[in-house]
């Protein structure tokens, strides 16, 4: 069964090649090995029909442009054809070095459907001719992972359609329905966003695709949109997490070999009496005071100040906190 | 789609690639095509009695599809027309696109020129469906990664100077390299620490120095590498549970730390995670500011007591 499925749907795509003009599904049928029926019978019709209805969807399915219309004006019914120029992969003159990098690409993926998209793919490659080395390694393997949300919504990017999703933030309770205009999808940092139009808000947003709860679902038809030209998608997540300097400097005393952290990230160490003076520089007064808090008594805030009254009442609410029998540790 | 009918899609895909599979590589031998393709030599060979029968309308002697076999090699003397693989599909276009525009961004691979020159040319055949909607930016290319990969490649053992963030320590340890990789955006070496006598994921921004040995590589025969598929810390249940009840704010350690559990009772959640070392948990949740409790267990909440009334006491 399987086998003459096979072979017919072989032949279907050699036959259809190999015409320039349209082919009805009555002319594939007299032609094509595996199609024959008796037209003038109901149920043998019909049959035959439900098979070419599959044996079309799954040449689609496999990417097949099969093309669609007529051989004259006269004719009533659409035929078929598949354009060589469309069907074919064309020339990819790789140099051996870009070949081995795209085998290496291929292997990155550990989600299952795109890896077996990118080896699919490189088969292809193969095919025409691209000779792989199975054995290369470029030194440093990325690994590359993506979160369910970005299949669904890359496809919706690419198609420019709308798409509807759950979206939950910790901060807040209970997810909330986001409508958006995905123009891309970007990795950062190791994390994955999309970036596009909030149709709620009426404004670019970014949303971390590990946020998205459930599934993304496509909505409205394609070319709903299109996307600002020019348009950067890195920049619209890189904004907010831009390089930050760290002008301020800390003056803090360590004990001797203890807060290894804290020393490597110090501009400056002098060995003192009461334990090493480090010189720490910092960005904002409140992260660098939780940051020394969690070194506790290993650290003494000598300057600035308003440092040192910060880590003073951050050690003191821990204490609050943390008392025993303390109500604060128990749930209301 | 069945999985009878995903069967049916994916052997079609193959025999129509191995017309021009075989066409590329004249004489090729049976069984180096099918390790090639990746399938075994028996399915190689019903692939081809299956073409064999398959041709161009008419379907005379002159019109199948044919090969000539020399012993176990096979040329393919007429295609019938499936001169070319068929184009790549979008999703095949996006997951090649994607994973070289990663590698492209990934710091230290020394052949960078290669993948760019690569990529432009697999989204120069992809055509429109090469433009992928998909941008890739990892931190930026970092000379000590670059070292240390070469130094991994000159296959030596290294001394390095690591930085323990799970004990706040600066150790001194001599490893045997294994590979280096990029996990969510960072890098690491994964080596043999002769010290733990244990394979480690070593952070590379955490290795404060290191210097090549005068001594190959030996790490133990048949270690398993790490299976980094869902990130790098894996908890594992002999680790000490901690139970942490967490204001609005401090929800977000949530995303950040891998939880056992999280229950939600309105505003506060008590949250339950493991940590590989109670001195790293109380360095973390000494830091986490107010919106941060630890109930959980009764040794951490003495000690981030004792050690925030130690701390206080330098001050009066």
């Amino acid at each position: 069964m399987s086998r003459t499925r096979t072979e017919r749907l072989v032949n279907l795509v050699i036959c259809l090649l190999s015409t320039r003009r349209f082919l009805t599904a009555a002319q594939i049928a007299a032609t094509v090995p595996g199609y024959e029926h008796d037209p003038d019978d109901p149920r043998d019709h019909d049959a035959f029909q439900r098979k070419f209805e599959r044996d079309k969807a799954e040449l689609r399915e496999l990417g097949v442009p099969l093309e669609t219309g007529t051989a004259s004006i006269f004719d009533t019914e659409p035929g078929y054809r598949i354009a060589h120029r469309e069907y074919a992969l064309p020339d990819i003159p790789l140099e051996p070095d870009e070949a081995a990098a795209v085998g290496i690409a291929a292997r990155l993926w550990q989600h299952a459907g795109l890896a077996a998209a990118a080896s699919s793919g490189l088969a292809k490659l193969r095919a025409a001719g691209v000779e792989v080395d199975p054995q290369a390694t470029l030194g440093v393997e990325p690994v590359v992972t993506v979160d369910p949300a970005f299949g669904p919504l890359t496809g919706a990017a690419r198609n420019r359609r709308a798409v509807t999703f759950s979206y939950r933030v910790p901060e807040v309770d209970d997810p909330m329905t986001r409508r958006l205009e995905p123009w891309g999808v970007v990795c950062w940092r190791g994390r994955w966003y999309v970036v596009g139009h909030d149709r709620d808000r009426g404004a670019t947003r970014c949303f971390r695709l590990s946020r998205i709860v459930g599934n993304v679902r496509v909505t409205g038809p394609e070319h709903a949109f299109t996307p600002p030209s020019g348009l950067d998608l890195i920049s619209h997540v890189a904004e907010r997490s831009g390089p930050v300097a760290h002008h301020g400097r800390a003056t803090v005393t360590v004990r001797p070999g203890r807060a290894a952290g804290l020393r490597r990230w110090a501009v400056e160490s002098v060995p003192g009496p009461g334990g090493d003076r480090l010189t720490v520089p910092y960005s904002d007064v409140e992260r660098l005071a939780f940051t020394l808090v969690g070194y506790g008594a290993d650290v003494r805030v000598d300057a600035p100040p308003e440092l040192r009254e910060a880590v003073i009442q951050r050690l003191k609410e821990v204490v609050a906190r943390h008392e025993p029998m303390s109500t604060a540790a128990v749930a209301p | 789609m069945s999985a009878a009918q995903r069967a049916s899609v994916d052997r079609l895909g193959r025999l129509l690639n191995l017309v021009p599979y075989l066409l590329a590589r004249p004489g090729i031998a049976l069984a180096e095509a099918a390790a090639d393709l990746g399938i075994t030599e028996r399915q190689l060979r019903d692939d081809l009695e299956l073409l064999w029968v398959c041709g161009l309308p008419g379907y005379g002697p002159g019109d199948l599809i044919d090969m000539a076999f020399d012993g176990d090699r096979v040329t393919v003397t007429y295609d019938a027309g499936i001169d070319r693989p068929l184009r790549l599909t979008p999703d095949e276009a996006l997951a090649l696109v994607v994973a070289l525009r990663m590698l492209a961004e990934t710091p230290g691979t020394g052949t960078r020129d290669a993948v760019e020159r690569a990529l432009a040319k697999i989204e120069d055949a992809a055509g429109d469906i090469g433009d992928a909607p998909v941008a890739v930016r990892l931190p930026a290319n970092d000379e000590r990664l670059d070292e240390i990969r070469a130094a991994v490649e000159g296959g030596n053992a290294m001394r390095i100077v690591y930085y323990t963030a799970a004990r706040d320590e600066t150790t001194d340890r001599v490893i045997d390299p294994l590979r280096v990789l990029m996990v969510e955006g960072r890098a690491y070496l994964e080596a043999w620490c002769r010290r733990a006598e244990a394979t480690r994921m070593f952070r590379v921004d955490r290795i404060d120095a290191f210097t090549v040995l005068d001594e190959p590589a030996a790490p133990p025969p048949g270690l398993d590498l790490h299976d980094v598929t869902d990130g790098v810390f894996h908890p594992t249940p002999d680790l000490p549970l901690v139970t942490l009840l967490v204001g609005r704010g401090g929800r977000w350690i949530t995303e950040y730390y891998p939880c056992e559990d999280v229950r939600r009772d309105g505003d506060e959640w008590l949250v339950t995670m493991r940590v590989t070392d109670l001195g790293w948990a109380q360095r973390l949740l000494l830091g986490l500011g107010p919106d941060v409790t630890v109930v959980g267990p009764g040794e951490l909440v003495e000690r981030i007591r004792a050690q925030a009334m130690t701390a206080l006491d330098q001050y009066n």
